[in-house]
């Protein structure tokens, strides 16, 4: 099995500034992404999964151990092949839904054949088509995150890194956007890693789930779930379903109220 | 046009239309006021005759430096001081502060440094002008939600390709409010300080007629002005609505 990404021993630590200690905020924690597999990560709120996107990402360098992306050091420098779509709204609002699509393409050069076929795909593919010239504030904020999809779509990334896209939809739109998720990820073949808070969520979505722990985080277990590849929303009304939500709040249950001890500490 | 649009068109034909009958009827003596239809045709007449050409030339060419200057300037020392932050933290009381100051106090001292003429009335009006862009340019610069400068690095850009494709437009609605006030306060500067010392512009002829009771050369005069500073003014506003109409302001 091809292994995608891999991070081996690495923790992060925040130096101390004024006023404040430093901040062991991951790890130290090893990990390795399959090719192809959808993988989440589930853990207590302050539990450092955005620093782990960060590094994966290439947005942060891990203070220690190493980060690697298809055998290749990712040091605090993104690499190509890299895509991730934030959990704030990340749409840009000076431009329509199209140009904000074909930004990256543009920036890359890429042939304007090329980008009207790339975006005609990427916005068919998460129903945008009919807001192609609406700019984002004319959109709901559900829509807005498909633009941010869209956008790191069109470059094809290898690796999909989502950091609590639908952290701030509804619980309907969630569950829609998630089934566009899996879709997505059928049809790309990409490897994709999503962080949530919702043990619902990566249950339905995921291949396998790492569970943190409290911060510093670590993985306390990797859940394998063995769902079909091809999978949508309705996987919840099986009846096995639910034991995999409980096995991960089993798991999480005293760290969560770990991390909300150390509460007062993980808001700074 | 919109209910707001006609409630602001009657208040306005109202308030000429009482100033016009009041100074007709002679209850306002024209040494006062002149009647607004005289103060029309006064402009059109002194427009019309030439002989302010040099004056309204001198004028909108100091304003229009002053601008230049003032946006450009100002722009440029607010990015200066946000990429040094500890420079921005010594220099930002001098900045809250800065329009507290009675700037056309320092307009005798600048006729003595630049001699009278319209470079002490450049500088007045570019020291009153630019800081106030440099405000504007440092909130637009904090205010970039850091969610975009990381969308900039996911996108590999370059530094000028982020500052180019991110980072100004997404201050663009600031950069924006400090281009409008560096506008009007350029013209402010320059017209005030003709005002108060100069031998030509608009400011001075306005001061010249007063002096001298020639109050439909006065008020014509101030028409003009108020016509250029409302032109002006819906030129930008046009131009702010359709990008405030794009995000949804």
């Amino acid at each position: 099995m091809t292994i995608v990404a891999r991070l081996t021993d690495v923790s992060r630590i925040y130096p101390p500034r004024a006023g404040h200690a430093a901040v062991h905020a991951l790890g130290p924690l090893s990990m390795e992404l399959r090719a192809g597999e959808f993988f989440s990560v589930v853990g207590p709120s302050g539990c450092g999964k955005s620093t782990l996107l960060d590094v994966l990402a290439g947005l942060a360098a891990p203070s220690q151990g190493t980060a690697e992306f298809e055998g290749k050091p990712v040091n605090g420098v993104v690499p190509d092949g890299v895509g991730v779509v934030f959990q704030e709204d990340a749409s840009f609002p000076w431009l329509t839904v199209e140009d904000n699509v074909a930004f990256g393409l543009r920036r890359l050069g890429t042939d304007a054949a090329e980008i009207r076929r790339r975006v005609d795909f990427a916005t068919g593919f998460m129903g945008l088509r009919d807001f192609r010239r609406a700019y984002p504030s004319q959109l709901s904020g559900g829509m807005r995150q498909r633009v941010c999809i869209a956008r790191t779509l069109v470059l094809q990334p290898r690796l999909i890194l989502l950091d609590e896209p639908f952290g701030a939809l509804d619980q309907q739109t969630r569950l829609l956007m998630g089934d566009e998720l899996l879709r997505l990820w059928r049809e790309t073949s990409a490897t994709v890693m999503l962080i949530t808070h919702a043990l619902d969520e990566a249950n339905l979505l995921s291949d396998r789930i790492g569970v943190m722990s409290a911060r510093p985080g670590r993985f306390i277990d990797v859940v394998e779930t063995g769902w079909p590849r091809d999978r949508d929303s309705r996987l919840a009304e099986r009846p096995d379903f639910g034991a995999v939500t409980s096995r991960l709040w089993s798991l999480l249950r005293t760290e969560s109220m770990l991390a909300l001890g150390q509460g007062a500490v993980a808001a700074q | 046009m919109s209910k707001a649009g006609w409630i602001r068109l009657v208040v306005l034909v109202a308030f000429f239309g009482a100033v016009e009958a009041l100074c007709r009827t002679g209850a306002i003596s024209p040494k006062l006021i002149i009647a607004p239809s005289a103060m029309l045709g006064a402009m059109v007449k002194l427009l019309a005759s030439g002989e302010m050409g040099d004056d309204i030339r001198q004028t909108l060419l100091s304003v229009a430096i002053a601008m230049g200057l003032s946006i450009v300037g100002g722009f440029g020392l607010g990015c200066v001081l946000y990429w040094l932050p500890p420079l921005r933290r010594a220099v930002d009381p001098f900045l809250a502060a800065y329009y507290s100051l009675p700037h056309f106090a320092f307009y005798p001292l600048l006729i003595v440094i630049f001699g009278l003429g319209a470079l002490p009335l450049i500088v007045l009006a570019t020291l009153f002008a630019m800081v106030a862009m440099t405000m504007a340019t440092l909130t637009g610069l904090d205010r970039i939600p850091r969610v975009l400068i990381k969308t900039a690095r996911m996108q590999r850009l370059s530094l000028p390709a982020e500052i180019w494709h991110i980072r100004l437009p997404a201050a663009a609605p600031h950069l924006f409010s400090g281009l409008k006030l560096a506008v009007t306060y350029s013209f402010i500067g320059v017209i005030a300080g003709e005002f108060i010392l100069s031998t030509s512009g608009l400011g001075h002829q306005i001061a010249f007629a007063y002096d001298n009771f020639d109050n439909p050369t006065m008020y014509g005069l101030i028409l003009f002005v108020l016509c250029i500073a409302i032109v002006f003014n819906l030129l930008v506003f046009a131009y702010e609505r359709r990008l405030a109409r794009q995000r949804g302001l």
